[in-house]
């Protein structure tokens, strides 16, 4: 039977404010367990929240870049629940008037655009973080307080890889505005994933899972792909799907469910009384929208008309906001923007991932890769130099064209240097010269990589292969 | 003055002018306040913790010099629920015992930057829940005019302690009353300031949208005194307000010639004890002898004030009470077999039964599928509580009310009912819930000599208005002269 997988995903993301959001403790990760806190983040007796603009200016900067619009009256809610993580047994979160509403994020999925809607972005505390050890629990309270951002779609995806997606466009949105390190790892982005399944035919949606603990990006998609798979095996079967939280077991690659029975929670939210409502004022949202660089879709578009990329170049230069400044910088010094792109998207993102560097701690300035770009097109260096010189640049950090004079990497397009090496290649393969003359044309390519070989990459492609078949010629 | 006059007796604006001349030092003020305490504390009970070598310590280590700030040696008491740094701030709760707080409240920092001398905490219904300082783990305080009745609540201990000259002054807190109610019983002055005007940080939290810190004084012009000193915008308590403080104790001088002041019928009802009815009636005289205008206006809500009270402030309590659980400070149960088992048995054996009653009401309230009926509702009520007094104060410039229908009533007499019990402040409620400022002056006395208080009500960051009626009051009658004899 044909399924429609409808997927939804609710992205918390800790914002790289200084300080946190309810008080004036560093947001520093990995310090040393209850190192930054105070009476506040505590939630000690009579201790009060103060708003961090900063925090809800971040906040803002996403809910507009996410194309969202914004609540003109900001007011918090508490969420009350007993946890040990949680000093004060209610977290300050957003209920009915979140920070933002109705956005949209676009994805490429294959060659066409897909809108995801994005339901609400909302601005809540962290909570602590608890260590279980055998029969005692450990809390640390470190976290406790750094401003979140909660950004929940509509069950738009279809797809795990949509889902992938999602994320992967969500991150770079999010790192070109500068707001979160997005790091799964550190735990400053975290990703809960609804899925349910329904029959093609099927208006209803079907029973939802909600799946948790995933650590990656490729971990939500594995995630959701064994989720589909178990809740289709389950269907086909004739079964029902539990409404249930699993969590996603990375060794095993398997959703386990998290309670044998959902709590129902009843959260009581309420308005909060310690933070006075107050509405947005139109000049600092307007200096929000004014900080708000291009963004990766509109500046694809650009690449694409102004540089004449394809668009799958221009998709994978503009994915990282450093790489596409990189790009229209070297463009803006050298003609030809197709063979930047493809120096980015080839050699150099290759250095990039062996070596694990991002371009912004790539030891090559705009100018030395343009000025490279300058002598492989005037003739000074081969192409294939070209590959070598690359990686010494980026290695000692020197301009290339210094590194050409030093070690002599001119091409040759002399005749007369030339002459005596393809003379020599000739004699020395009298089984390739053989077969040219015998009209095998690809004898050619073997005898001036011989050429090539004998003058260490240096001779001018173009002239050796003239030269060897006006050698040839009369033999043929 | 003679040098024989115990200076526990005396105001702060007496003892500062004493202090200003030379003639007694802080020590001696102290000595005298100790000596009232070890002899009448035992039968009063209006202290939750007090220390007399501390207090003496610190009277000691005053510093001496030009920069002596306006309170500079002038002892004072403060309500177990405001939070002094490194001292036992318990609520009056078993769930807090031992709870030291690292650092000091707002109003606490204010006080000690001018020079006041802090000499303990005064006993309180548990989290400021009550009207008769009944519910605390420490015991009932008792009334200094009758020490078989009840002070009043939640500052019962404050205003006991201030009435029989344990202290000279005190801070308390008002929610619902609590600030009013008791000075109306004891035969004080009690403020409660607009919602905002005085920082809350450091004030352990009963209803967030309604707490305020006031002075509960001798005098009026001490409560000007005390409310400058307490007053102004707060960094750290974004609720507080960035409205200049006035110069309360110069502007009370003015005469009240021409003043409007609202009598709402609302407030001289059925219940209300025709003693406690006749001493307003003459207080109402005294003003307009003073020159003021009093007219009959009304305030069509009031009937709502105690239900909607009793709906927002609780399910505020539930919340801000969640976090006495055991884990970080305070009570932890013991022989707990999980964390949920923790919760329970901690909570079980430290709130008292009337804290339980409001956590268990506050939570109903905010239940899902409740929400809309009670706690939604109630906030509705209360916008309108607040505009039926937006609407009066277009005309008037104050409002003068009962404190309380009746005066002090017997240790145990209402502490069974809860809802006779939460009648007790049906005239101070509405203040709270409409955040302007109120206070209670004393106006007379029963045929039994239990003092009765007048209720000022004023504008927004008017106390300024409040403060001169009640001062104009005050030097025109000797009510606040009489003393409980102990």
């Amino acid at each position: 039977m044909d399924y429609e997988i409808v997927i939804g995903l609710e992205v918390h993301l800790q914002l790289n404010t200084k300080s946190k959001v309810f008080c004036g403790c560093s947001t520093n990760f990995g310090s040393a367990p209850n190192t930054q806190v105070c009476p506040v983040c505590l939630g000690f007796p009579g201790s009060l929240p103060v708003l961090n603009r900063r925090a809800l200016e971040l906040g803002a900067k996403v809910s507009i870049a996410l194309n969202c619009q914004i609540a003109e009256k900001i007011r918090f809610d508490r969420k009350n629940y007993f946890y040990p993580d949680l000093p004060k047994d209610y977290q300050i979160s957003q209920f009915d008037q979140p920070l933002a509403q109705h956005g949209i994020l676009t994805i490429i999925t294959g060659e066409a655009e897909k809108n995801i809607r994005i339901r609400r972005v909302h601005l809540e505390e962290d909570t602590g973080k608890l260590f279980h050890q055998k029969d005692s629990s450990l809390i640390d309270f470190n976290r406790c307080g750094i401003p979140l951002l909660e950004i929940v779609s509509e069950p738009d995806m279809n797809s795990p890889e949509e889902a992938y997606l999602y994320l992967t466009a969500l991150k770079s949105i999010l790192e070109y505005i500068d707001v979160s390190d997005c790091n799964m790892e550190e735990g400053s982005l975290r990703c809960d994933a609804n899925i349910s399944l329904r029959k093609k035919a099927d208006k209803e949606l079907g029973t939802k899972t909600e799946i948790k603990n995933m650590n990656s990006f490729k971990g939500v998609k594995a995630a959701l792909e064994y989720e589909t798979k178990r809740q289709m095996d389950l269907l086909e079967d004739g079964k029902r799907i539990a409404q249930e939280t699993r969590l996603y077991n990375t060794e095993k690659g398997v959703t386990e469910p998290m309670r044998s029975k959902e709590e129902a929670h009843d959260y009581r939210y309420f308005p909060e009384p310690d933070l006075a409502p107050f509405n947005f004022e139109k000049s600092f949202l307007k200096a929000i929208e004014r900080d708000i660089p291009e963004l990766p879709e509109p500046k694809k578009n650009r690449f694409i008309k102004d540089y004449l990329l394809s668009g799958y170049d221009a998709g994978i230069i503009v994915s990282d906001k450093n790489t596409a400044d990189y790009f229209e910088k070297c463009a803006s010094l050298y003609s030809n923007p197709k063979t930047i792109a493809n120096w980015l998207i080839g050699d150099i993102s290759a250095y990039m991932k062996d070596n694990n560097v991002s371009i912004k701690d790539l030891n090559l300035k705009e100018s030395y890769l343009s000025g490279m770009l300058k002598m492989i097109d005037n003739g000074v260096i081969t192409g294939k130099i070209a590959k070598t010189l690359l990686i010494e640049a980026i290695q000692t950090g020197k301009d290339p064209e210094k590194l050409v004079k030093e070690n002599g990497l001119e091409q040759i397009s002399d005749v007369k240097l030339l002459e005596a090496a393809t003379s020599q290649v000739i004699a020395e393969n009298p089984k390739s010269t053989e077969d040219f003359k015998n009209g095998k044309d690809n004898a050619i390519m073997f005898l001036m990589g011989k050429v090539m070989q004998k003058t260490k990459g240096r001779a001018n492609p173009n002239k050796v292969n003239e030269m060897l078949r006006e050698k040839l010629k009369g033999a043929r | 003055m003679t040098m024989n006059m115990k200076l526990n007796t005396l105001t702060a604006h007496e003892l500062i002018d004493l202090l200003s001349k030379g003639d007694i030092s802080p020590i001696d003020i102290c000595n005298d306040i100790i000596n009232r305490i070890e002899k009448q504390e035992k039968s009063l009970n209006a202290l939750a913790h007090f220390d007399k070598e501390k207090a003496l310590e610190r009277c000691k280590n005053l510093k001496e010099g030009v920069n002596k700030g306006k309170l500079w040696g002038i002892p004072i008491f403060i309500k177990d629920n405001i939070s002094v740094k490194d001292e036992l701030t318990t609520c009056s709760s078993k769930i807090l015992k031992g709870f030291k707080p690292p650092y000091n409240a707002t109003a606490i920092e204010k006080l000690m930057d001018i020079g006041a001398v802090l000499m303990g905490k005064t006993n309180m219904d548990e989290f400021a829940f009550g009207s008769s300082t009944e519910t605390s783990c420490y015991g009932p305080t008792r009334n200094p005019w009758d020490l078989e009745r009840i002070p009043g609540g939640s500052s019962g201990g404050s205003a006991a302690a201030v009435s029989a000259d344990e202290a000279i002054f005190a801070l308390g807190s008002d929610t619902g009353g609590s600030i009013r109610q008791p000075a109306s019983l004891c035969g004080v002055v009690g403020l409660k300031p607009t919602y905002g005007r005085v920082s809350r940080y450091g004030l352990i939290a009963f209803a967030s949208s309604l707490d305020q810190i006031g002075p509960i004084t001798k005098d009026v012009e001490d409560a000007a005194i005390l409310l400058k000193a307490i007053s102004g915008h707060d960094e750290m308590d974004s609720t507080s307000a960035d409205i200049p403080v006035s110069d309360y104790s110069s502007n009370i001088k003015k005469g009240i010639k021409g003043l409007k002041i609202g009598i709402p019928k609302e407030y001289f009802i059925e219940g209300v004890d025709k003693e406690v009815k006749d001493s307003i009636k003459l207080a109402i005289g005294e003003l307009e002898k003073l020159g003021a205008v009093c007219e009959d206006t009304c305030l069509p809500h009031t009937e709502y004030a105690v239900s909607v009270y009793y709906l927002v402030a609780t399910a505020e309590a539930s919340s801000n009470l969640a976090r006495f659980d055991g884990v970080q400070y305070g009570l932890r149960a013991e022989n707990i077999t999980s964390m949920m088992d923790m919760y329970k048995k901690t909570r079980k054996e430290g709130f008292g039964d009337e804290a339980k009653r409001r956590i268990i009401l506050g939570t109903f309230a905010l239940s899902s599928g409740y929400y809309d009926a009670y706690y939604s509702k109630a906030l509705k009520v209360r916008t309108l509580i607040k505009m039926d007094f937006d609407k009066a104060f277009e005309k008037f410039d104050a409002i003068v009310t009962p404190t309380s229908p009746t005066a002090s009533f017997k240790i145990g007499e209402k502490i069974s009912d809860p809802l006779t019990m939460y009648l007790s402040d049906i005239f101070t409620i509405s203040a709270n819930l409409a955040g302007i400022p109120g206070m209670s002056i004393p106006c007379g006395f029963t045929k039994a000599n239990l003092p009765i208080g007048l209720q000022i009500l004023g504008k927004p960051f008017d106390e300024d208005t409040i403060l001169r009626i009640a001062y104009n009051y005050e030097q025109s009658t000797e009510w606040h002269k009489k003393k409980p004899k102990l």
